[in-house]
């Protein structure tokens, strides 16, 4: 199981859980199961053709999934997978 | 050459081009940088506007503060509003927890009047901002970078509550001199510049100032209609604007002061933002790209219904303040 880090505006799909576990061996499946378990959380993460939005960035053990497999990233059991809005944050 | 030193006539430039007539502009001589906050030129987006025709669309070049935003007026206010009060008297500090434009204005203003500026950011925002800030004499103090902007707000908070004669917490979600800063100076310099024929104002909500402030003096000015920009989700790109069905509303946004908000995709303000580089060689972040296509929508609405209009909104700062990478965005691509 991967653990999934969820960035506060997505924890209302989560329970408030800014971590869950996740079983897959790629991005996309982990997305697919990610959705079958927080039913919405997928649309906000990627867009209708199933693609990650361009503002939203995936993180595979600290490597951007754009720079990697992109949706076909393969995920190991003791990874960590982290969703993260592309916002420095801050005003 | 023989020498002799050519007399130029100086309305005309080098190869006989004609320059604009040189008037004496009182801003161009000032005691201090902050007097060049403000006063911002408006631009026409010539452009832009062929999608809505009829309609005029204008926007307020807030990066051409001192301070590259809109925030140096908000700042500047807060700053002189807090020292005749009495509440930044010698030796105590301003606090506050901001990487953004905020903190840069603060940063700006505090070192032009002599004010000392303490910012709190989360550990892990770009060594860019912690230079910018740091040029400027501000002292830093980092939050633990797993609790982003949030965890540095606490922090803030609790530095004050330990220290309370230390420093001075000017809050800008809740301190009015933020907005009175765009009802006295954003809102007036629209309607001179637009000689009252502005017909919309459009403004997102980040603290919600700017669009508070503008819209309650533009109300009384005349009759224009101010429309408020949300990003239409909690999950979202568009930096620096709040999404307030999920957000702590800052306690200065009252809704009934604007007449209707549009809800803007991350998607469509980003577009806009490459757009008016293209096409209007205008360079600016997000944020204005999302009002700008706010605005737009708006131009379509009355075009598409026969109407003329005069829509006005605001470019908040420039693109290239986004370039510096954060260790989540090392591969960011604009």
């Amino acid at each position: 199981m991967a653990t999934v880090r969820i960035p506060t505006p997505l924890r209302k799909f989560t329970q408030g859980k800014d971590e869950v576990t996740i079983a897959a061996a790629s991005v996309r499946e982990l997305l697919a199961n990610l959705e079958a378990t927080y039913p919405g959380i997928k649309e906000r993460i990627c867009d209708e053709t199933g693609a990650v939005r361009r503002f939203v960035n995936v993180f595979v053990a600290d490597e951007d999934i754009r720079f990697l497999e992109n949706l076909d990233t393969a995920v190991k059991d003791a990874d960590e997978v982290s969703i993260v809005p592309a916002i420095a944050g801050g005003r | 050459m023989n020498g002799e030193a050519r007399v130029v006539d100086p309305a005309q430039g080098p190869a006989g081009v004609a320059l604009a007539p040189v008037l004496y502009d009182p801003r161009s001589r000032v005691d201090s940088i902050v007097d060049l906050i403000g006063n911002t030129p408006l631009v026409r987006l010539r452009a832009i506007e062929v999608d809505c025709p009829g309609v005029e669309l204008w926007a307020k070049c807030e990066f051409a503060n001192p301070g590259g935003s809109v925030k140096d007026r908000a700042a500047l206010r807060i700053v002189l509003d807090a020292r005749a009060r009495g509440d930044l008297p010698e030796g105590v500090r301003l606090i506050d927890s901001t990487s953004g434009n905020t903190g840069i204005a603060y940063s700006m203003v505090g070192a032009a009047l002599g004010v000392p500026i303490t910012l709190v950011m989360p550990e892990n925002v770009s060594a860019p901002r912690k230079q910018v800030t740091r040029a400027y004499g501000t002292e830093l103090i980092f939050s633990d970078p797993m609790e982003g902007s949030d965890g540095a707000i606490v922090h803030a908070r609790r530095i004050v509550e330990e220290h309370p004669n230390r420093y001075y917490y000017p809050n800008q979600y809740a301190n009015d001199s933020n907005w009175l800063a765009h009802y006295d100076t954003t809102a007036p310099e629209i309607w001179a510049q637009t000689h009252g024929r502005v017909t919309h104002f459009v403004a997102g909500i980040g603290t919600s100032g700017t669009i508070m402030g503008t819209s309650r003096r533009l109300h009384e000015l005349g009759r224009v209609r101010c429309v408020a920009v949300q990003p239409d989700d909690a999950m979202h790109g568009l930096e620096g604007l709040k999404h307030i069905p999920s957000s702590l509303v800052p306690p200065i946004y009252d809704e009934r002061v604007i007449d209707e908000t549009l809800w803007m995709p991350t998607e469509e303000g980003w577009d806009m933002a490459e757009r008016l580089a293209r096409d209007e060689a205008l360079f600016v972040g997000h944020s204005a790209g999302a009002n700008v296509a706010a605005a737009l929508r708006i131009g379509k609405q009355l075009a598409a219904a026969g109407h003329s209009g005069v829509v006005v909104t605001v470019l908040c700062d420039r693109g290239d303040r986004y370039f510096a990478p954060l260790r989540w965005e090392q591969h960011y691509v604009w």
